[in-house]
């Protein structure tokens, strides 16, 4: 019966003290916080760090929440904002600040079609700036709307659609730098 | 769409697949700290410092709850200034204040190339938040980090309204706002969608059960702490002007009735601080009694006060750079400037940004020099700057001569990166110096990133106060009406303890202090902390209380009752008050009898009275009955007294918006 509640409930039951419903939170949406802790970090090593991090401060993080957005939409903003955060101690650290960076290794085994076209994804979101980037991850890899996007980075829609015409800008200049080639 | 975007797109959509064992361990991470946090409930607020409380991940957890609430209160205040159009039977006075006010957390609309705060920082003290994750120093670093600035990019800054962006706050806010891409500050222009939803509130406030009705026979002795805190009046305040009753816990019933000040008889010379008790009839229940202790510290002729030497220790980070901030900051200091005395010294260091010394010790009586040098203080973009606090607390030395005073005051919105960035090392720091005589006060501005734990302990290892100063109207009553008691101290260690007499005292009630209760055990002892008193200040607290014989009594008489032991007749109990002189270490007792008096109660004592039961129909009204908000706003009402400044009419204002809001 649980499985069927609504995420808004489990969060407000798990806030409460209710453990069945954190852990049935969770394993929902694992996956999904995986999958945008990947498009942010392009590193899977990353994101597995990243997801991690998340669920462990989930239930500390859940005392703040309020309902007032839908959970997902706070668990994106929540990711988004771990990825932030993991940027910036990298930067601290002197480490590769860049995201989309590590090459991954591991991948390149994979079947050669695969690889060229993570090859090609990392050299196209390492020539994005780290705000651009957040925004693809959203828009294009998690198929938000901008307006939810703009939710989740906690930014006016307008300057989501700039930012993706942006993009969409660099894009084209990329191609055509390819064409010319 | 173009085909570069599709790869894109497709590319994207590809993400690897995770791994289940990485799944099972994070959620089995999860778990492990959920039980954690279900374990390690928020406690008593520790009237110690916070290196004393028990466990590190509890101390984590509070300040995780602290940073989490602070977008809440950015919202909520930002909301008061919003709502100015809206709330129609705002009276007039109300109206006036709100307007001086600068808007709180505005929605800043940046231009084009100005730096913006992230507001997700708030997040990065709680990512880091599992004890394993992250060493000490990294999670208690945190705060400061939340202050760093980071920029964005020119060509991302178009129109950015960060403010109102805040994870916690309010997202639903963000796309009702209204965005120019002018470097101005919207504030009022957007008087529709106030506040974040009326959601049940879900902050964490440091509160505990309501103190419950107790038995004399079996518990005739009640300890506690004073309390001169006032934050909690203050949290009220906005949340019922932004249109919000105050989640209960946010309402610590002995903080509102400590934030007024009263005009209690003052203490014989000599002495530091003088009771004052009265017993007066309940308003809200016939069958018992209250009694008001009023505890006012002694004003020492301030005639021929020492002089004081004040080192502003100034938080210049980019951060700092909003209305409520750094030039709410210059005009709350340029108010105080007029209430020094000519031969006191001011000086200027700033930190973060730019640093150093910005003004050397200077005679207030070169007023304009000084607020030059106040003038010239701007908000810049990066931290670092290392040793600011070293360096006031040099200048301080330097300023320092036979009997005066010196305090480094520290003015921030949150950034503690003062040059120490462990606040253990920091705290060890701050209570070194002031064992040679220099005393830290820590003033918080804005709330969007107050670090309320830090700057409680470092005020109090610094035997001073932490203050939020949110509005020009607190700067004046923080800084210009209370700068004598917030700059001398003449009693530390305050603790109560009071033993009811069961012949005459049945059953009773302390209102509120619930967070300050002490064990019987801790009232003789010097080592345990307590409130610090400040001249000319005055504490508050009242008991209900119940005669043998009345039919208010919850609970059935003992058939065995003790005998009367020493009590004289008619006495009602007895009390005891410890306090250490200031630089002293031992207490010094002073004990009253609590007798039954007819005479008709002050102005003052009915007045703290109306707000006690202010704060308990906002906390459930367990013991209030049928007396609602028309008793309480008449009692406040008719014992409003002189209110030079407005601060009695404004809370009537608060309860009658209490009641509209739907309070019973």
């Amino acid at each position: 019966m649980l499985m069927d509640t609504p995420d808004e409930t489990l969060a407000q039951a798990a806030r409460s003290g209710d453990r069945a419903a954190l852990g049935v939170l969770i394993g929902r949406h694992y996956d999904r916080v995986f999958g945008l802790a990947w498009r942010l970090t392009g590193s899977r090593a990353d994101a597995q760090d990243l997801a991690q991090d998340v669920c462990a401060a989930l239930p500390v993080k859940l005392t703040a929440w309020r309902g007032e957005a839908r959970f997902s939409t706070w668990l994106y903003r929540v990711v988004v904002n771990a990825a932030h955060d993991q940027r910036r101690r990298a930067a601290t650290r002197l480490k590769a600040s860049e995201c989309w960076g590590d090459w991954e290794l591991a991948r390149q085994d994979e079947i050669t079609g695969e690889a060229e076209r993570l090859d090609w994804l990392t050299g196209t979101m390492r020539t994005l700036s780290p705000e651009l980037r957040d925004t693809v991850a959203l828009v294009v890899g998690e198929e938000l709307t901008q307006a939810e996007a703009a939710q989740v980075l906690g930014l006016s829609e307008g300057t989501v659609a700039w930012r993706m015409s942006e993009v969409k800008k660099r894009l084209k200049a990329i191609a055509a730098q390819e064409a010319a080639r | 769409m173009t085909d570069e975007f599709d790869a894109l797109k497709a590319a994207l959509r590809k993400a690897p697949a995770p791994d289940d064992d990485m799944k099972a361990r994070a959620i089995a991470q999860a778990m492990e700290n959920f039980d954690r946090l279900q374990g390690s409930p928020l406690g008593l607020r520790p009237m110690e410092d916070r290196s004393k409380e028990a466990g590190f991940f509890r101390g984590v957890q509070k300040m995780i709850s602290a940073i989490a609430r602070r977008p809440w209160l950015t919202a909520t205040t930002s909301a008061a200034a919003l709502a100015v159009g809206m709330v129609a039977f705002l009276p007039v006075a109300e109206i006036g204040r709100l307007r001086q006010t600068p808007p709180q957390e505005p929605l800043i609309v940046q231009a084009p190339e100005a730096k913006v705060r992230l507001t997700e920082q708030s997040d990065a003290g709680q990512i880091l938040a599992p004890a394993e994750l992250a060493s000490k120093q990294e999670v208690t670093n945190a705060p400061a980090k939340s202050g760093a600035k980071a920029t964005n990019s020119a060509a991302e800054t178009d129109t950015l309204s960060k403010a109102m962006s805040s994870e916690t706050g309010s997202l639903a806010m963000t796309d009702t706002v209204a965005i120019a891409p002018a470097p101005a500050v919207v504030g009022l222009a957007t008087p529709m969608k106030l506040a974040p939803a009326a959601e049940p509130n879900t902050e964490a406030f440091a509160n505990a059960d309501l103190n419950p009705v107790k038995i004399t026979a079996e518990e005739p002795v009640s300890t506690f702490s004073i309390d001169v805190d006032t934050a909690s009046y203050a949290v009220v305040r906005s949340f019922l002007n932004a249109g919000q009753l105050p989640p209960a816990e946010a309402v610590r019933v002995e903080e509102m009735v400590n934030y007024f000040p009263y005009a209690y008889p003052a203490p014989k010379a000599g002495q530091a601080f003088r009771p004052t008790i009265s017993v007066m009839p309940t308003p809200w229940n016939t069958g018992t009694r209250l009694v008001h202790i009023g505890i006012q510290g002694a004003m020492p002729a301030m005639a021929d006060r020492p002089a004081l030497n004040l080192v502003f220790l100034i938080d210049t980070s980019g951060s700092m750079d909003e209305a409520n901030k750094l030039p709410l900051l210059k005009q709350s200091f340029a108010l105080m400037l007029a209430e020094l005395r000519p031969q006191d010294q001011v000086a200027i260091v700033a930190y973060a940004g730019s640093a150093g010394q910005v003004l050397p010790p200077t005679f207030a009586k070169d007023r304009a020099v000084i607020l030059a040098a106040l003038d010239q203080l701007a908000a810049g973009g990066s931290t670092a700057g290392a040793e600011g606090i070293a360096l006031a607390y040099q200048v301080a030395e330097a300023m320092k001569s036979e009997g005066e005073v010196s305090r480094v005051i520290l003015a921030t919105d949150g950034d503690f990166n003062v040059g120490i960035s462990d606040p253990e090392v920091l705290k060890t720091y701050i209570a070194g110096q002031r064992k040679t005589g220099t005393y830290l006060s820590v003033l918080g501005f804005g709330r969007g990133n107050l670090d309320d734990a830090t700057m409680q302990a470092l005020a109090q290892n610094g035997n001073g106060t932490a203050a939020y100063i949110d509005t020009l109207n607190e700067a004046r009553k923080v800084l210009v009406d209370q700068l004598t008691g917030a700059l001398y101290p003449i009693a530390d260690n305050v603790k109560i303890q009071i033993e009811w007499n069961p012949a005459q005292v049945a059953e009773y009630r302390l209102i509120g202090y619930e967070t300050r209760a002490l064990a019987r055990a801790d009232f003789n002892n010097d080592k345990v902390d307590a409130g610090d008193i400040g001249a000319g200040t005055s504490v508050t607290a009242i008991y209900e209380i119940t005669a043998p014989d009345s039919p208010a009594l919850l609970h059935d008489p003992l058939r065995y009752q003790a005998s009367d032991g020493a009590a004289g007749p008619g006495e009602l109990g007895f009390l005891r008050l410890r306090h250490v002189a200031p630089g002293g270490s031992s207490s010094a007792l002073q004990e009253t009898s609590i007798l039954p008096q007819t005479g008709a109660a002050s102005e003052d004592a009915r007045f703290a009275v109306a707000i006690a039961g202010f704060g308990q129909l906002l906390t459930g009204a367990k013991y209030t009955g049928d007396w609602g908000w028309d008793q309480a706003i008449d009692l406040a009402l008719s014992a409003r007294g002189d209110d030079p400044f407005g601060f009695r009419i404004e809370a009537v204002n608060l309860m009658r918006m209490a009641q509209s809001l739907g309070a019973d």
